[in-house]
């Protein structure tokens, strides 16, 4: 009898179906991966797991028990305990005071320091995190202070480990202590229940893998199935080589040439690249990297500190988007709802907003041409909707990200950012953004993305830029793109010669 | 559109319950001074609609109206300016007050209700400070300036109701209001911004011009609130002059539709909820005779006009995303 079951779980959301039926299995003392694409459906089903969530139809059994996980407390009282991708500390108390939070060893009502101190010493002892107990959370470095939730969710005799991307902020020495703790975890019979994007991790963790596709189940390996081909099919239904459309281009002048880019958030390191017209450029990294502030500095949000940056010949300096949008940059940015679209606003209103400007009659809206744009990008863009009065907050992900490409196609730009241009949405959608790309690209407009997902960088670029900690590690040509070149280069490796 | 009528129709309500229920509230004269008020009520609430639109506050709107309503005959009878620089200088004076808030909002990034929080205390304090706190008046003089607020307009063929001259002024500051709103990018500009701030920077959209513009426009009508306010009742008292109104303002605001967190409002429906709001307490005056309880009537209005908004539109979502959901699985 398996330890943790989920049947048959269904959860909706406005404008999705997050699951669409979902069953899960977890062994005692095993990692199980659970992996899939961004919108798969990963994260609801562990919220679900963990109670943050509940779900609209299916069971969960404990034990082969039905249990009803109806908040957080529940779960935690059941032994399941979820580890955020964004850790959720209280970075102004100490390590012991986050470790009980909530339940704190009491005297006479009062919080006994001694007891806490003395108890969270044994947690942090047992995930290797060799910091006293009253350090500050905020002196932590972020690899640390993962440890810190690991230790918090033992101390509350979690015997199901839920985490949630959890090497996505590490670097590659803490991501190696990481893994220790977890095999140590695992020895001592914790099941871990792993989410993550990263495929040679899983191979490397997991003892079985669970796949999970657009809100389904698409298959599970068991531990000697595993391997990246495998893997892969089963997350995109396909092979690679059909998912992406990727064509050579053919790449014209050179639109965007970046000299010596000096950014606020690493303002040591000097950037120097070149896009060409027609030419899709991935920029890959770690998160944090720095790839998302070089394109924020490109664009005028945040305006770089040194440097020059020319497009098409013309020297720029971006000071506001307002300008950058005047030199023929566009960036579709990387939190959709908060920078990409307004969601409260129609789509018709959201797809003109970039072009007003240049519509405007002595300051008036032109409102048919408003209207006549709005039609225009929705073809173009294939979105869906019933009509282009639809608020955007009722449109799937995917569709929310035709918008805001549409809302930058209207202006016609020269060189076109996207960072993160695929995340959580899915994969049908993913396929059209893909494709909206190509048709860009083939028109001449040339593209700069920022992707942490291995697959779309390895299968979008025609070139791709690799940053670590600030800097730019090196470039490699399409012939030479692999997955281990580029973690080589993201993980600050120079290549030889 | 829903909403307006929704609010007019109980408007509507309370007038007719009003007229049913007390022989003074259907008057001529009555009915006269509650148009004239509405005008001068309306103007305010129509600039603090800015304000709320991108999602800010100014709760300074009654002390600027003290200061101006107090500086103006201030300026004109114990300083003896004349009165184009008398006009002049309080325009001045309102304009720069709304820049100052717009630039510590946009540029030190201070909280609205602070700064205008803030805003209220010196205004008024600033106020009872240059005029000692004596009451200041026109007395018998600017006859021709007062039949701005207190003039009358009649109608050919109507006898005993003529239009009250404010009126004119609402019509004129609710018209230029409402195409700047929804017909010039400016406009589209204050409604995406105070929905989504930084997606309307991400779009190109200078946001704290926008916002500083905004305060502007918001200080400058509670200027023009504060000189027809005193014109219409000849003489103001620093201590009290305009306390409270901009919580009129705002309710008022409220009421028409616009939502505090921003991004929504409707120039036609800040003036019904201004008329909303002051028929109440005429009501409340005359049916009761009990005037001390106005704003616990006025507050109770509010409250259940909010709470019944709120639930309407919670309905209306769930409606719609589960048809969002109908439509993607027929697809």
């Amino acid at each position: 009898m398996p330890l943790l079951e989920a049947r048959s779980l269904t959860k909706s959301f406005p404008g999705v179906r997050a699951l669409k039926g979902v069953s899960l299995t977890v062994e005692r003392g095993e990692v199980l991966a659970v992996i899939g694409e961004n919108g798969a459906g990963k994260s609801t089903l562990m919220k679900i797991l963990a109670g943050v969530q509940t779900a609209d139809s299916g069971e969960i059994l404990l034990d082969g028990q039905p249990v009803a996980l109806r908040s957080v407390h529940d779960a935690l009282a059941q032994g399941i305990a979820l580890i955020h991708q964004e850790l959720n500390l209280a970075d102004n108390l100490d390590v012991a005071a986050n470790i009980f939070l909530g339940r704190e060893p009491r005297r006479f009502g009062w919080i006994d320091a001694a007891r806490t101190h003395r108890e969270a010493g044994q947690f942090l002892a047992a995930v290797g995190l060799d910091v006293p107990p009253t350090t500050l959370v905020s002196t932590l470095a972020i690899g640390q202070q993962q440890l810190v939730e690991i230790a918090k969710a033992l101390s509350t005799n979690a015997r199901v480990l839920i985490m949630d991307e959890p090497t996505s902020s590490l670097s590659a020495r803490e991501a190696e202590n990481l893994f220790k703790v977890i095999q140590d975890l695992r020895a001592r019979g914790v099941s871990i229940v792993y989410i993550s994007h990263r495929l040679g991790e899983v191979k490397r963790l997991a003892d079985r893998v669970t796949v999970l596709r657009d809100g389904e189940n698409s298959g599970g390996l068991a531990r000697d199935e595993i391997n990246h081909a495998a893997m892969v099919k089963l997350m995109v239904g396909r092979d690679l080589s059909q998912f992406y459309p990727h064509a050579p281009h053919r790449p014209g002048e050179v639109a965007l040439a970046v000299d010596r880019l000096r950014t606020p958030a690493h303002p040591r390191h000097e950037v120097s690249f070149q896009v060409r017209a027609g030419e899709i450029v991935g920029l890959a990294g770690l998160v944090g990297a720095g790839r998302t502030e070089v394109l924020l500095s490109l664009f005028g949000v945040t305006p770089a500190l040194g440097g020059t940056i020319r497009v098409g010949g013309q020297e720029v300096s971006p000071a506001s988007p307002q300008s950058a949008i005047e030199a023929g940059l566009a960036l579709v940015p990387e939190d959709r709802k908060q920078q990409g679209v307004v969601l409260g606003m129609p789509v018709r209103e959201n797809v003109s907003l970039a072009s007003l400007r240049r519509d405007q009659r002595n300051g008036f809206l032109n409102l048919r041409r408003e209207v006549e744009l709005s039609a225009e990008m929705m073809a173009a863009m294939r979105i869906k909707t019933p009509s282009d009065r639809q608020v955007v907050q009722f449109l799937s992900g995917g569709n929310q990200q035709k918008v805001v490409l549409g809302k930058w196609l209207a202006i016609q730009p020269r060189v076109l950012f996207l960072d993160e241009p695929t995340r959580g949405i899915d994969v049908g959608a993913k396929q059209e953004i893909y494709k909206l790309m190509e048709e860009l690209a083939r028109k001449g407009v040339a593209i700069l993305f920022v992707s942490s997902e291995m697959e779309e960088i390895l299968g979008m670029s025609d070139r791709v830029l690799v940053m670590h900690e600030g800097r730019l590690t090196g470039e490699l040509p399409r012939a030479e793109l692999s997955e281990e070149a580029v973690m080589h280069l993201a993980t600050g490796v120079e290549v030889a010669g | 559109m829903k909403k307006l009528l929704g609010i007019f129709g109980l408007l509507l309500a309370v007038c007719l319950f009003a007229a049913w229920a007390s022989e003074s509230f259907r008057s001529g004269y009555n009915v006269e001074n509650l148009i004239r008020r509405t005008a001068l009520f309306g103007v305010i609430g129509i600039g603090v609609t800015f304000v709320i639109v991108t999602g800010g506050i100014d709760l300074s709107i009654g002390s600027v109206i003290c200061l101006v309503g107090c500086g103006l005959p201030w300026l004109l009878t114990v300083q003896k300016w004349s009165l184009p620089a008398a006009l002049l200088a309080v325009a001045v004076v309102s304009m720069g007050i709304g820049l100052m808030h717009g630039l510590l909002i946009t540029k030190l990034r201070l909280q609205p209700f602070i700064v205008t929080l803030c805003g209220l205390m010196l205004y008024r304090g600033i106020t009872r400070g240059f005029t000692k706190d004596q009451t200041v008046g026109f007395g018998d003089g600017y006859k021709d300036l007062r039949v701005l607020a207190t003039g009358k307009i009649s109608i050919p063929f109507v006898q005993g109701f003529e239009i009250p001259a404010p009126w004119v002024v609402l019509v004129i500051v609710a018209v230029i209001a409402a195409i700047f709103l929804n017909r010039t990018i400016y406009g589209r500009y204050l409604l995406a911004l105070g929905r989504n701030e930084d997606a309307a920077r991400y779009s190109g959209i200078n946001t704290g011009g926008m916002i500083i513009l905004a305060y502007v426009i918001c200080s400058s009508l509670a200027g023009l609130g504060g000189v027809l306010f005193v014109l219409d009742v000849n003489s103001a008292q620093p201590v009290d002059f305009g306390n409270f109104y901009e919580l009129y303002a705002i309710a008022a605001a409220v009421l028409g539709g616009c939502s505090l967190r921003g991004g929504e409002g409707s120039i036609l429906g800040v003036i019904i909820g201004t008329a909303l709001i002051l028929v109440l307490r005429n009501v409340v005056t005359l049916v009761t005779n009990h005037s001390n309880i106005e704003f616990a009537i006025i507050g109770a209005v509010i409250l259940a006009g909010v709470i019944a908004d709120e639930l309407v539109k919670r309905y209306a979502v769930k409606r719609r995303a589960a048809r969002a959901l109908a439509e993607e699985a027929t697809r």
